[in-house]
């Protein structure tokens, strides 16, 4: 790291833009910094500043609007879990968030870091982009929204510009009979990589049928996927055992994964149409829970 | 750089220290202050050696910088006992014999500790997944289990 680091805390969204544009050196927003202060004790990256967003007050809260959620970038997985109507209202997206390590990680991590990190096995983003959530990014040339799907680029990079900051996430209004579920294979039971994640989130009509999905998978590419195939594939469905293969067929032939040490691209291939399909199943039970009134 | 000024609280007691702004809280507490209470093990978050509470959370020391301590209330393992007098999770440690080489054990009390202020009547499930980020490479954790199980028990007076 570099002996004269500035460390900058301000108390507002505009304030960290200004200092952020103005950086004539490596300048990083800091988070949870459970990303970047690994990666600036490793060397891989020695920023002139840093720009500690926690205290600004947008980007650490969740709140109502338009009959969804305004999801502060800076909000903690914790905090998530603890925040009881946003937990209910999308259990998929919190229990991807609450998946992010340790304890001790849980209470410092957020999901504008897990994205902006940009890892393809990030656990709380295909959730997210399955949720249809899109980011609010502030910058020296105004706000612009972007959908989830559209910040990660491949392994460490995304498409911020210079001074450019996630300020939050909109997560839209739930109709009824609506669910979300992710899961995510590992060979431990905690504190380990994604081998596959998947997120899914669906809509029934009255009658049980599916009229609007979203599946995303990650650590099967560069960054994580959203499948329309796969989507298209459960929507006019009641979710079926025979519209869960399709999807998940179509969630295999949309992998593009690399081998590693944790997993090979055909297990990959295999797994992330398991993973999809249990993951739907959830979901639509939460819809159907939803439906009957008892969740 | 000048070094930055930090005032906090730590253990109760206000505190000021000057740190570099790339130090962790970690080095802060245990190079400047001398709290070497809280012990180093991987340095990335994984082991969990390092746990303080922050503001009521719990947080690895060692992904957290001196400055971003500004005002916070923090407890060590230091913190624990009330003077000479330990605390009940402490205790049940020494009886459930739950430390060999000591390591793993002032972040073990920390972290047992905020789960007992949170909840005084956890499942083993619990206990075993709230210290899932604290690894221990001597005891096999059975013990640190129910010297956490037999404290939360004494703490409700049961
Ligand atoms: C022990 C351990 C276990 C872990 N386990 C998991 C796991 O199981 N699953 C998983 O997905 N991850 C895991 N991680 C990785 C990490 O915790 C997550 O990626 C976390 O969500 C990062 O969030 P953060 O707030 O700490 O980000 P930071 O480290 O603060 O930031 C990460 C990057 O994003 C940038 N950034 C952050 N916020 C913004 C913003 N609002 N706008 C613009 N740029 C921003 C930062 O500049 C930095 O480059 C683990 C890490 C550790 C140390
Ligand atoms: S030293 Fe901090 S988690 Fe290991
Ligand atoms: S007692 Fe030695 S690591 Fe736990």
């Amino acid at each position: 790291m570099s002996s004269d680091m500035r460390y900058e805390a301000p108390a507002t969204l505009e304030a960290a833009v200004a200092l952020l544009a103005g950086a004539s050196g490596v300048a990083r927003v800091l988070a949870g910094g459970t990303d970047l202060l690994i990666q600036m004790r490793g060397g891989r990256v020695e920023p002139a500043l840093l720009v500690d967003i926690k205290g600004i007050g947008e980007m650490r809260s969740i709140s109502a609007e338009n009959g969804g959620f305004r999801l502060g970038a800076a909000v903690t997985a914790m905090e998530m879990s603890e925040h009881a109507a946003f937990a209910k209202a999308w259990p998929g997206l919190t229990e991807a968030a609450m998946l992010i390590g340790s304890y001790q990680i849980k209470g410092r991590a957020t999901v504008g870091g897990n994205l902006c990190n940009a890892s393809p096995a990030a656990d709380s983003v295909p959730a997210l982009i399955a949720a249809g959530a899109t980011a609010s990014i502030l910058g020296p040339n105004g706000r612009r929204e972007v959908k989830a799907e559209d910040i990660a680029t491949g392994p460490g990079k995304n498409s911020l510009a210079k001074g450019e900051i996630v300020a939050s996430f909109l997560l839209p209004a739930r109709p009824a009979r609506s669910g979300d579920a992710y899961l995510r294979f590992i060979p431990r039971t905690e504190m380990d990589i994604a081998v596959v994640g998947a997120g899914i989130n669906l809509t029934l009509d009255e009658k049980g049928v599916c009229t609007h999905a979203r599946v995303c998978v990650g650590a099967v590419a560069e960054r994580a996927l959203l499948v329309q195939a796969a989507a298209d594939a459960l929507i006019g469905t009641p979710v079926d055992a025979a519209a869960l293969e399709r999807m998940g067929a179509a969630v295999s032939a949309a992998c593009r994964p690399i081998d590693d040490k944790r997993g090979t691209k055909a297990y990959r291939i295999k797994v992330s149409a398991v993973m999809a399909k249990r993951a739907a199943a959830i979901a639509l039970n939460r819809a159907l829970d939803r439906a009957r009134g008892t969740k | 750089m000048a070094k930055q000024h930090v005032t906090t609280t730590i253990n109760g007691n206000p505190v000021e220290y000057l740190c570099e702004s790339r130090q962790t809280l970690l080095e802060v507490l245990r190079d400047e202050l001398h709290l070497t209470g809280t012990k180093e093990g991987c340095g990335t978050g994984d082991c969990g050696a390092c746990t303080v509470n922050v503001n009521g959370r719990m947080m690895c020391s060692c992904l957290f910088l001196g400055v971003e301590a500004q005002g916070k209330s923090i407890t060590t393992v230091e913190g624990i006992a009330n003077g000479e007098k330990l605390h009940v999770l402490q205790r049940k440690f020494v009886e459930h014999a739950a430390l060999q080489c000591g390591i793993c054990t002032p972040g073990m009390l920390v972290a047992s500790k905020t789960l007992l202020d949170r909840n005084n009547n956890p499942t083993e499930e619990e206990v075993r997944y709230w210290l899932a980020g604290n690894l221990c490479r001597c005891t096999g954790y059975n013990q640190i289990i129910e010297a956490v199980l037999d404290a939360a028990k004494e703490i409700r007076g049961a």
